[in-house]
């Protein structure tokens, strides 16, 4: 498999509600930072790729909002994900592994303030049978926690700690949107929204856009000296009918460490997409990760733009990599209820 | 129910759903200005374009337009089309003009009516100015310009119009 | 640099060569209620794999393709549609360029097999814009905006117009162009509009919506899907196999100073791509045939000149001549085209899949005779996307 290495990452700070910027003035800052840093422009760029979700802004073909922050003269190799970016960065690779581009420049962008996320999420599912009963993004992530409770793969405690955790990881990140640190006692006050679920087991509303650069391995060697390399990138979607799933395990994500012979294999590093606390200890177990340091950027818990978080841990452990004297990392995106579609992506810093 | 009913080969499911939508900040600043009755585009500082109304970048340049440029609210007609179907929700009656209109100073065109003037008259180049609504009714939107009228000006060669980068 | 110039063949650039063994289409209608909207993927998805004569256990990954959402209501309908596009278990993608995705769809799909990293991939694009209201999906009224959008024909009637201006073309092309489309798909059972005795007369009878445009010179609003098998070179097999000599997609801004929207830069570039990619130095007599996507009459002699088939200025000279109708010189739009069938997300791979179709030998009453290489072409947006790519019998 000819290696695609990442060579920059850039997040706008995570904002509850981004008031009057739009989604082009969100994602311009976080391409030109890039640029700057690599000291480079679009010129430089043989492929760009976007993820985002026009029901998340509003309106059919709101997506092309986001080229306005591109610069499109001469026109551009361009595409585009209904999905969050993470995607756009595999599509972005997969061009860069068939000899198409060298290099490729990936953004995800979303506002989750201006609409209802949880009336909007709920049609993700089955149209004539299930999204008129407009079951809930949150509803629907109870129903994975209690099954998981009941069968003790995962335990409260394990939630809380994750919940705290995140508060106490989230220093790391200066673009984290939550930060304050909070207590057992604060947690198990708090109202429940749908059990077993309060609103600290949930991801906060976040507005925000990501950005990344990557290369193929022989260019990325032009920009640094120790590129960080995708080893190995997978992912697999379930069924949509929940009925139909074991929500106790995860099928796809198997598959995926099956295929990239990661059972048994240790990590430095991790950064989940894992939205809802329970989500954090149910995949430490399934991935192996339970003696890894996962989710020190805090993960969704403390900030979770839509159409980017996903990107956002591949960019986490892609930093984790870079600013330390670490060797391998995991990250892992996530699509749709109940943790129905998963990437994996292994990285690993050259030596 | 009679025998000769057919069954239903569908239901309605409706979705309502409500955005709290913003312009964005470069947008803002442009109604603000528009609430005045003024028209003020936006240029990139890399190219010079001209952009009105600005969307806060500039797609040549793939930077933000931060340049204010004070524009008359005179130009002329770009293209244009005579549209027969009524607008849902718009009391207009068919035949009316739609114009892509590009204001004198301003590199880009955009959508707007034309009134005022027989539609056979109509021609591409057409020197036009906008016709307002009482200051009264004004608000944050290019609805404070009915819509745009011909004046008694010489018709512009439209191929002048291409940008040029300086 | 890559960007906007390539050196060498498509066999030199990509690490695997790539063909479509199979194409599949359901029947193009204004409702589809005969099926849901996994039903309906899945009448394409079973008729492109019976084409191929490849089973479930081939296919390494699904690419869905559509556009917006807001067109059936559902949210990243892949999710959805897992299970009826046979993704469970595989990886699956959801692309979303506006009216290009059909084309841009099967880019990507292609891509996955020159990757290298898969073998079969079995791609799919639909739209059931019967299910939500296709206008007002059209139609996004932004706030603050004054609200004179008429539909997706108000936007590009000026620019017809402007063409019209620039190059004194004569009113009669359009109508032409209308009829020449809809007799082609009186050949092609699966169109959605089917017109016996279309005429120049008859379209130019049609009341004007938006002029030029009189009603018969639109595009319908269909619901529809179509699917393509596309593979690599060692798993073709004796199965029958349009190679891909070259693809590419070109998108440019919107709203950019400078932006020509009568001859778009990207559509210019873009076609010059895969020009360069298969070889082609004279569209006109190296393409046997062209899918091109044509929404709104007058768009044949606009693409016809922006794709270099002919000069700037000639576009109408070239159709008013019948050198694009079937047994013309330059057939364009065979299967009758978008002005016969338009289920948004699914017309630019509808384009690619009859082209992929013409150098098969498969396009049935449609065929153009000794078709070997043709052209699938889509745009989408505000003529700011495009996707295109060249397809041939022969590897060589």
């Amino acid at each position: 498999m000819k290696k695609v290495a990442i060579i920059g990452y850039a997040q706008h700070p995570i904002l509850s509600n981004a008031g009057a910027l739009n989604e082009v003035e969100l994602i311009m800052p976080v391409v030109h930072h890039l640029f700057d840093e690599l000291g480079i422009d679009q010129k430089n760029i043989d492929f760009t790729c976007s993820g985002s979700c026009d029901y998340l802004q509003g309106a059919a073909f709101a997506f092309v909002e986001g080229l306005s922050a591109i610069q499109t003269n001469p026109p551009i190799k361009e595409s585009h994900v209904e999905m969050d970016a993470a995607w756009a960065m595999y599509e972005s690779m997969l061009k860069i592994q068939m000899g198409d581009a060298d290099t490729a420049l990936i953004y995800g962008f979303g506002k989750s303030s201006p609409g209802n996320l949880d009336s909007i999420m709920s049609l993700q599912m089955d149209p004539y049978y299930i999204s008129p009963l407009w079951p809930d993004r949150v509803s629907l992530a109870a129903l994975q926690a209690r099954v998981l409770l009941d069968k003790k793969i995962v335990t409260k405690e394990q939630m809380l700690s994750a919940v705290i955790e995140a508060r106490v990881n989230s220093k790391n990140n200066k673009n984290a949107l939550i930060n304050d640190l909070i207590d057992e006692s604060t947690y198990l006050e708090e109202e429940i929204i749908s059990s077993p679920l309060n609103a600290f087991d949930c991801p906060p509303i976040s507005d925000g856009s990501s950005a990344m650069i990557i290369a193929s391995e022989e260019k990325a060697y032009e920009y640094t000296d120790k590129p960080i390399l995708i080893e190995g990138i997978d992912h697999r979607i379930e069924s949509s009918n929940l009925g139909s799933r074991d929500l106790s395990s995860s099928k796809s994500l198997q598959a995926s460490m099956d295929h990239l012979q990661l059972n048994n294999f240790e990590f430095d590093v991790a950064e989940l997409h894992t939205q809802f606390s329970f989500e954090l200890p149910f995949l430490r177990s399934l991935l192996g990760l339970v003696d890894v340091p996962t989710n020190l950027s805090g993960g969704p818990l403390v900030g979770n733009v839509m159409m980017c978080a996903g990107l956002d841990a591949i960019g986490k452990t892609y930093e984790s990599l870079k600013q330390n004297d670490l060797h391998r990392g995991l990250a892992h995106a996530s699509s749709g209820p109940c943790l129905q579609h998963n990437m994996l992506v292994h990285l690993e810093k050259e030596q | 129910m009679s025998t000769e009913e057919k069954p239903k080969d569908y239901s309605e499911s409706p979705i309502n759903l409500e955005y709290f939508y913003t312009a964005g900040s470069a947008t803002t600043r442009f109604l603000n200005q528009v609430k005045e009755g003024k028209l003020v585009g936006q240029a990139c500082p890399k190219c010079k374009a001209v952009y009105v109304p600005p969307r806060g970048s500039c797609p040549r340049c793939g930077v933000a337009t931060n340049i204010e440029v004070p524009l008359t609210d005179k130009g002329c007609i770009e293209s244009f089309t005579v549209v027969h179907i009524p607008i849902p929700g718009n009391p207009i009656v068919p035949p009316y003009v739609c114009a892509m209109i590009r204001l004198d100073g301003s590199n880009i065109s955009f959508l707007h009516l034309i009134q005022g003037v027989d539609i056979q008259e109509i021609r591409i180049g057409m020197r036009i100015q906008a016709v307002w609504k009482p200051k009264e009714e004004w608000t944050h939107s290019l609805e404070n310009i009915k819509w745009f009228a011909p004046i008694d000006e010489p018709d512009i060669d439209v191929a002048t119009l291409r940008f040029k980068e300086s | 640099m890559f960007a906007t110039q390539y050196v060498g063949s498509f066999g030199e650039r990509t690490m695997i060569q790539a063909g479509v063994i199979g194409v599949g289409q359901t029947k193009y209608d204004a409702k589809r209620r005969d099926v849901s909207m996994a039903g309906l993927v899945r009448e394409a998805i079973d008729n492109a794999m019976l084409a191929a004569n490849v089973e479930w256990d081939a296919i390494d990954a699904v690419v869905l393709g559509k556009a917006p959402d807001m067109f059936e209501g559902v949210i990243m309908p892949e999710l959805y549609l897992a299970d009826a596009i046979g993704a469970v278990g595989k990886p699956v993608l959801r692309v979303h360029t506006a009216g290009s995705v059909g084309g841009s769809t099967g880019v990507i799909a292609a891509t996955h097999v020159c990757s290298g990293q898969f073998k079969t991939v079995l791609t799919v694009t639909f739209e059931k814009q019967s299910e939500s209201n296709a206008t007002w999906a059209l139609s996004p009224r932004y706030p603050y905006s004054p609200h004179i959008n008429a539909g997706a024909g108000g936007y590009f009637a000026p620019f017809i117009r402007e063409y019209i201006r620039r190059y004194d073309a004569p009113e009669h092309i359009g109508w032409k162009v209308a009829a020449k489309d809809r007799q082609n798909a009186l050949k092609n059972p699966l169109a959605h509009l089917h017109i016996p005795g279309i005429d120049e007369k008859m379209v130019s009878d049609t009341p004007m919506l938006w002029e030029p445009l009189r009603y018969l010179e639109s595009c319908p609003s269909s619901d529809g899907a179509c699917a393509m098998v596309i593979t690599s070179q060692d798993q073709v097999g004796d199965r029958d196999v349009a190679w891909i000599k070259g693809m590419a997609v070109r998108s440019e801004g919107t709203l950019s100073a400078g932006r020509d929207e009568v001859n778009p830069q990207a559509g210019i570039d873009c076609a010059k791509d895969i020009y360069n990619q298969a070889g082609i130095t004279n569209p006109y007599k190296e393409i046997d045939c062209a899918e091109i996507y044509v929404p709104f009459s007058w768009y044949e002699p606009m693409w016809l000149e922006n794709l270099g088939f002919c000069e700037l200025g000639e576009g109408w000279k070239v159709t008013d001549r019948d050198a694009t109708a079937i047994d013309g010189e330059m057939p364009f739009n065979m299967s009758g085209g978008v002005l016969s069938s338009n289920p948004i997300g699914a017309s630019g791979m509808i384009r690619f899949g009859e082209a992929a179709l013409q150098v098969m030998g498969q396009a049935q009453d449609h065929q153009v005779e000794n078709a070997k290489v043709a052209m699938g072409h889509a745009y989408g947006g505000a003529a700011q996307f495009f996707a295109m790519w060249i397809v041939s019998s022969s590897l060589d």
